[in-house]
């Protein structure tokens, strides 16, 4: 009786999506747009340059700090919240890693004493650990500021950019530090397949050590692969994972249901905070020197990858794939653009309007959904 | 042919001299394959208030589209005032004079009273504003409703909602209305501001302007209205002249069944006390409430909107602070976070669906296992397709319509969205469930649907040792606590009356007590 009372409307319950409503197709989605875009400069840029290994190598390599810092962005956006210190976290965790492995003091005789050199082994884990440690310290700063004085986090990390890029210049003195041994800490983002290549390339006779390359991509992009998965899994299998997309999705309806909305912001900022010191590992291996003028202006790149990669700064969507695909889209444009000769003011309309075209495109796809 | 039918008829033919204000005949409207309108007769007079009542999705909602020129209809004709009648959209409906308050208030809160009453129809000078006639316009319309104190240059953000809606009317009225449209114009309002209103109606009705009102709302519709056409699956099944019809007939032509056959009601066994209230005071309501819920029972909050049930049900979950008294859940004594009342066995369905019930953009299954995401897989992990199989559960037994368990909820009617929020209940398996307005603005059939769940939660079931669990229901339906519950208790001003056998109780004396006259 009652169900011969509800609108015929109702969808059958058997009836699959259509395939362009799927996740997958989503995704896939993203991924032609990627490939559109790379093969556009494949096109413009002088023959093959664009796809030598040498080339490709060096994309996967630049787009591993904004990639890095983009999975703790993605966390933050689908917790409906927005991080804008995330630049100001990669340069003072650079600049706490080349602060540390320069340690020095004044010995007896008035010389120099470097700690590097009494500790080859440890200096270097231990300037690793300063950088995530501060990344963690001040993603867990925003967070807490966020939650306990109950401001929006646009504002917070507004003034935490500020603060965080202010005490890297601190601890720089103004300057950059350019330690005197960086270690293996500064190779992580060494190119290492095109080098293989290279080697391969010559007659076995005049063929160098290959051994330098045995990890076959630079060790920064493992790293960021590990933290990509790690943060997909922490997403799609975890309590944790389920309780940010509901924060997100509607803050009251998570907390009717008993999560702990407070705790999970802290840990979502602090995870972007770790995420961003990871990033800025990466930055200071690219550069060589911990510089607090490093990475200006990278909060808009990595906003604008997990955007293109489908995060809704409204909360509730968003995937680690997509912001990945995001960041290599944003990287292809900016070197293709400089490759290509194009002007830097032609660059960055294009990103520009590449990044509006994104997300209209997802709306537009999200009301045939409604 | 009824009596009323026949009266309405009678009437009808009396007045067939003049010329209704507004004739609707045969309105169709179609969505696809959904028929939402089939076949609408609608007769309006001046100087009336017309009630058109009907469950949600009978389609009034679309029928006030048509009407406004939000949506064209597909067939049929209306006239107004003997004109022909069809709006391309909805200004040029305003400009024909046919104006429309919805239920969700459409004004702008950063701009002034005057502004918003004039809003699209100001008077310019070439670009400028004509600030001075702006100001003597609005308060004309001011003055015409009765609100000649509120100054037009107040922000409308600053006002209650019952002067904002006044505010629509207001915006109604300056454009010269000679149709007045009403969506559940009091379903925010309080007591007091809904006698206003009614005030207000009378006001604009005496000036001979024809006024739609639409409820489901019947002792409303009994207190306002002269004349009512009933709407039941997008047809117009039934009207007649208010005062003469029985409000148990016009529940019938709603409904389109008995009244007996929607409250279902098993004998039900009481067993321990799993909720006690003393004296209990919360931070933004109740003052006092006190109350023993036994397992296996129903029991039922009644009240007026504003009365404080909302914050007490709010209170004992922990959404709201506890200033005074005591709550025990269970075993458990005193306050607790949201948190810990799911881990005791407690849970709370919010009379907000919208914006704190549902994260409407997550999917069904998300919805339903959020307070429970354990034993979903291995390692405290939570595996999609083990959260979607095990919410599988509860959409075959309430059931819940929908294409599959990860489907957004925000596609879902309303009645499968409440749905979804009481199967979050049962997916926690907890003993306690506090049900705040569960069945407010969902289709008749969903609520027969949870009527029935309810009383199986409370019955319990030995043969699979399904133990039965305790139900405190808030509702500001009458007839259906008196269908469903056990006891009743009434809320009046913040102070919990005693809870008393259903057959104790009659609407009127609910309301009497509600009102707190004695």
């Amino acid at each position: 009786m009652a169900e011969s009372r509800t609108p015929a409307a109702l969808p059958d319950l058997q009836r699959k999506p259509p395939l362009w409503q799927t996740p997958w197709f989503n995704t896939l989605g993203r991924f032609a747009a990627l490939i559109a875009v790379f093969v556009l400069f494949a096109v413009l840029v002088e023959k093959g340059k664009f796809y030598s290994v040498r080339n490709l190598e060096s994309i996967l390599r630049q787009s591993a700090v904004y990639a890095t810092a983009a999975l703790g962005m993605t966390l933050v956006i689908i917790a409906a919240g927005i991080d804008l210190s995330v630049g100001s976290m990669i340069a003072l965790a650079a600049v706490m890693a080349a602060w540390t492995l320069n340690l020095n003091f004044a010995g007896a005789e008035g010389e120099m004493v470097y700690v590097i050199d009494q500790w080859p082994v440890m200096l270097p884990i231990l300037a690793v650990a300063a950088a995530l440690a501060t990344g963690t310290a001040a993603g867990a700063l925003n967070g807490c500021t966020i939650v306990y004085l109950r401001l929006v986090p646009f504002i917070v990390t507004l003034g935490t950019m500020g603060i965080f890029r202010g005490l890297a210049k601190g601890i720089a003195e103004d300057k950059s530090i350019s330690p005197k041994d960086g270690a293996w800490v500064e190779d992580i983002m060494e190119p290492t397949l095109s080098g293989l290549a290279t080697e391969l390339g010559k007659p076995a006779e005049v063929r160098g050590d290959l051994s330098p390359y045995w990890t076959l991509l630079p060790p920064g992009v493992w790293m960021l692969i590990v933290a990509a998965v790690f943060a997909a899994l922490l997403l799609r299998y975890t309590r944790f994972g389920r309780h940010v997309f509901a924060v997100g999705s509607n803050e009251e309806t998570a907390r009717l249901c008993g999560v702990p909305v407070a705790r999970t912001k802290i840990i979502v900022y602090a995870l972007a905070g770790f995420f961003a010191g990871l990033a800025g590992l990466m930055q200071f291996s690219f550069t060589k020197v911990g510089s607090s003028t490093t990475a200006i202006s990278y909060e808009l790149h990595v906003i604008a990858a997990v955007v293109i990669g489908g995060g809704s700064l409204r909360g509730g969507e968003g995937s680690i794939v997509g912001s990945l695909i995001g960041a290599l889209v944003i990287t292809v444009l900016s070197m293709g653009g400089q490759q290509a000769g194009w002007p830097k003011w032609v660059q960055e309309v294009v990103i520009g309007v590449i990044i509006i075209a994104a997300v209209a495109l997802d709306q537009l796809r999200h009301r045939r959904l409604a | 042919m009824s009596l009323d039918e026949f009266m309405a008829d009678q009437i009808a033919t009396d007045r067939a001299d003049a010329v209704p204000r507004l004739r609707m005949q045969g309105v169709h409207k179609r969505f696809g394959a959904t028929h939402a309108l089939r076949g609408v007769d609608l007769t309006v007079d001046p100087g009336e208030v017309h009630a058109l009542v009907g469950e949600n999705g009978a389609g009034k909602s679309t029928l006030m589209k048509v009407l406004s020129g939000a949506l064209a209809p597909n067939r049929g004709r209306m006239w107004l005032d003997g004109e022909p009648y069809l709006p391309a959209h909805p200004l040029h409906a305003r400009r024909c004079g046919v104006a429309m308050i919805y239920q969700e208030l459409s004004l702008a809160p950063h701009l002034s009273v005057m502004e918003n009453v004039l809003l699209g129809v100001e008077p310019t000078r070439g670009p400028l504003i004509r600030w001075a006639e702006m100001r003597r316009r609005a308060s004309r319309a001011l003055k015409e409703i009765g609100l000649e104190d509120l100054r037009p240059e107040t922000a409308v953000g600053r006002l209650s909602i019952a002067q904002q809606q006044m505010v629509e009317v207001a915006r109604a009225v300056a454009l010269d209305c000679r149709v007045l449209v009403l969506d559940e114009p009091t379903s925010s309002l309080a007591q007091t501001d809904t006698e206003k209103l009614f005030a207000l109606i009378r006001r604009l009705k005496a000036k001979g302007r024809a006024i739609v009102y639409i409820s489901h709302f019947l002792e409303e519709v009994r207190a306002i209205s002269d004349r009512f056409t009933v709407l039941r699956d997008g047809v117009s099944v039934g009207r007649g002249v208010t005062a003469e019809a029985a409000t148990e007939e016009i529940i019938a032509m709603m409904v389109g069944r008995k009244v007996d056959e929607l409250y279902p009601r098993s004998s039900h066994v009481s067993g321990e006390v799993l909720l006690r209230l003393c004296n209990l005071a919360g931070a933004e309501g109740p003052l006092s409430a006190s109350l023993q819920l036994h397992r296996g029972e129903v029991v039922g909050i009644a009240g007026l909107l504003g009365a404080g049930r909302t914050e007490m049900v709010r209170t004992v979950f922990g959404l709201d602070e506890v200033i005074d008294g005591t709550v025990t859940v269970g075993a458990y004594t005193g306050p607790a976070s949201p948190a810990k009342r799911w881990r005791q066995s407690a849970g709370m369905v919010s009379e907000d669906r919208k914006n704190e019930g549902l994260a409407q953009g997550l999917s069904v299954a998300d919805n339903i296992t959020l307070p429970r995401l354990e034993g979903l897989g291995p390692w405290s992990l939570v595996v999609p397709s083990r959260q979607a199989a095990a919410c599988l559960r509860w959409i075959e037994r309430i059931p819940i319509r929908c294409r599959s368990a990860l489907q957004p909820v925000r596609s879902l009617s309303g009645g499968n969205q409440q749905k979804v929020a009481i199967a979050r209940l049962l997916h926690a398996d907890v003993d306690l469930l506090l049900l705040d307005e569960p069945t407010r603005g969902i289709d008749v059939g969903s609520k027969v649907q949870i009527y029935r769940l309810i009383d199986e939660l409370a019955t319990g079931d030995p043969e699979s040792e399904r133990r039965p669990k305790a139900v405190l229901m808030i509702s500001s339906y009458l007839p259906e606590l008196l269908g469903i519950c056990d006891r009743i208790a009434v809320m009046c001003r913040g102070r919990l009356g005693d809870a008393r056998p259903v057959d104790q109780w009659n609407e009127h004396e609910l309301m009497v007590a509600a009102t707190g006259r004695d």
